[in-house]
């Protein structure tokens, strides 16, 4: 490792530290409002690792997260919770592979269609099943403190920016990397672009099953509408292109803001949630192409004698 | 037979939706996913002018082509042209229109139900019942069928017959070359861009007059019409009516044998084996 290395290392490592620490320190509904936080960085963060190099935008989020909560929910009388999380998670991969093997080798349109409708396919077979066999919603049993919502998110983040820093220094980041400049010239540089795809978006299903996991209990009562609410896709799309795709911390800058931007928002204007998600696409599109980022970079080039990155 | 003549029925209609969100991608090469959102908007201007005016829906589609045109130009010239000129590659268009539109889809889905509630709403229409071969429908149904079709059938002959048409679909088939042979392709696209809309909020003006709507449901017909342009094939007019029949004959199919809940389903089932077998849609030719 180089020393710019030990340094990024170092500052993860304080700001694990203040992060584990927190709870401790603020009031209730700052540790409520951390939960959401810690979800939507580990939920965004993810997708920026599948999203960031491919340019595929995927809307599976609410899908792979209803899994979760549903193997959590389902699972519950025959394993230990412990155990499903984990279990969740290899779920998610696997049909996060079975996905990818589909409709990767296609065209970007074609992916964002087919993962805004999966939750929405999903919560009908789901639905269908329940009113089938004359189950209605499904009750969770065990209960837990906020605060230890927001360790086990907090834990899940860090795993994930241990793989995310992993992944760049792999061969496989390498190839994401060239598949993101130039697709056409890493296939012919013997890149197995379809492969290398799947692969990494078997990460971001793996993270929301195991995070829909996590949160079932948080809940209490789970039915196909709390479980596969397609809003969370794009909150998730919208926090990680805002913070930028372009680093492994970028997503974390996106969220942060956001997360406290839209409890106030939505507190103030609960009828209006739709017309602000939309204003913040807009915004992202227009004013922010490069997220939060993008913006650092450019003032660090400007001020900072040009050296950046 | 009941169930295919319904399912014909509701196809025409789809095919009529998809033809405009073909128009705009194939065309104009913008992915609009807020075009279940001019459908809904057509169809809310069709009960308001219904139930305050007792305008008849098939009038009221004569006043709201030519708004919705004019406001889908608008729409293109402020908001997508910028991305057009901005964008390096087909690939980043690609992701910024997807963004923008979603973000215009959820700015409309807003601005409805500020206006209209969240309400579902619906108007009876001609709902008389005609017998045809021993089984009753509703002449409303019937009545849209015929209009899509008439709509589809110009629409064809203009794509195919006249000058405008041709250099439209020239602009599907190869942006670059057609510029080379003096094409105006910005205003062209443009021009397709604000014509698919037109026909999309036209189209929802006919689906309102048998189907309940409500602010949020745009984008189920966006999906929809989705499905029928990739099975359909990008820019291929036969294509998208054959697909939409296809899914409106499936989707009754399904609602009246196994479950109404299901018909998203369905129509996601059959869009999973086209991706499969033909991505390059039902009468695509293979590209190389």
């Amino acid at each position: 490792m180089k020393s710019q290395e030990y340094k990024s290392f170092g500052t993860a490592l304080v700001l694990l530290v203040i992060a584990i620490l927190l709870p401790w320190f603020v009031g209730d509904f700052a540790v409520t409002l951390a939960v959401n936080m810690a979800m939507f960085t580990v939920l965004a963060t993810s997708w920026a690792l599948f999203s960031g190099p491919t340019h595929y935008i995927s809307l599976a989020t609410a899908a792979f997260f209803g899994l979760g909560t549903y193997t959590t929910g389902l699972g519950l009388d025959h394993l230990p919770y412990w155990f499903l999380i984990p279990l969740a998670g290899v779920l998610g991969a696997l049909i996060a592979g079975v996905i990818g093997l589909a409709t990767l080798r296609l065209s970007g349109v074609y992916f964002v269609i087919f993962t805004l409708g999966l939750a929405e396919m999903t919560r009908q077979i789901i639905t269908f099943v329940q009113n089938a066999t004359g189950q209605k919603g499904i009750l969770i049993s065990i209960w837990f403190e906020e605060a230890t919502f927001y360790w086990m998110l907090v834990a899940l983040a860090a795993l994930i920016f241990l793989v995310g820093w992993l992944i760049g220094r792999s061969r496989l980041g390498f190839a994401l990397r060239i598949i993101g400049d130039d697709e056409e010239v890493a296939r012919h540089s013997g890149i197995n672009t379809a492969l290398s795809k799947v692969l990494l978006f078997m990460i971001p299903g793996a993270v929301a099953a195991m995070t829909g996991a996590i949160m079932a209990p948080r809940y209490g009562y789970i039915e196909p509408l709390i479980a596969f609410t397609p809003m969370l896709s794009f909150q998730v799309v919208i926090m990680a292109l805002l913070g930028g795709t372009g680093r492994l911390w970028g997503p974390l800058v996106g969220v942060i803001p956001f997360s406290i931007l839209w409890e106030f928002l939505s507190a103030s204007f609960p009828n209006q949630t739709t017309l602000l998600l939309g204003l913040s696409f807009l915004v992202i599109v227009y004013l922010l192409p490069q997220g939060f980022v993008g913006l650092l970079l450019k003032i660090k080039a400007r001020f900072g004698g040009g050296r950046g990155y | 037979m009941d169930i295919l003549i319904t399912g014909l029925l509701l196809g025409g209609t789809y095919a009529l939706i998809a033809m405009g969100l073909n128009l705009q991608y194939g065309m104009s090469r913008i992915m609009n996913l807020a075009n279940g959102e001019i459908l809904v908007a057509g169809g809310f201007a069709a009960f308001w002018f219904w139930t305050a005016g007792a305008l008849s829906p098939l009038l009221t589609i004569f006043i709201l082509a030519p708004v919705a045109f004019g406001l889908n130009w608008l729409i293109y010239i402020i908001v997508l042209r910028p991305l057009v000129r901005r964008a390096k590659s087909r690939g980043q268009l690609e992701v910024d229109s997807i963004l923008t539109t979603f973000g215009l889809s959820f700015v409309a889905v807003g601005l409805m139900l500020a206006t209209f509630g969240g309400d579902y709403f619906s108007y009876s229409y001609m709902l008389t019942p005609v017998e045809i071969w021993g089984q009753t429908y509703a002449v409303n149904r019937i009545l849209a069928f015929i209009a899509a079709v008439v709509i589809c059938g110009v629409l064809y002959l203009w794509l195919n017959r006249s000058r405008a048409g041709m250099s439209i679909r020239a602009i599907a088939v190869s942006p670059d070359s057609s510029r080379l042979v003096g094409i105006d392709v910005p205003r062209l696209a443009a021009l397709a861009f604000a014509l698919g809309g037109a026909i999309t909020a036209v189209g929802g003006a006919l689906v309102s007059t048998f189907l309940t709507l409500d602010a949020s449901t745009g984008v189920i017909f966006t999906l929809k019409a989705l499905v029928i342009v990739i099975m359909g094939g990008v820019g291929d007019v036969r294509g998208t009516i054959v697909a939409a029949l296809l899914l409106g004959v499936l989707e009754t199919f399904v609602a009246r044998v196994i479950d109404p809940g299901l018909t998203l389903a369905a129509a996601y089932l059959l869009f999973i084996l086209i991706l499969l077998f033909r991505p390059q849609g039902l009468f695509g030719r293979r590209q190389s």
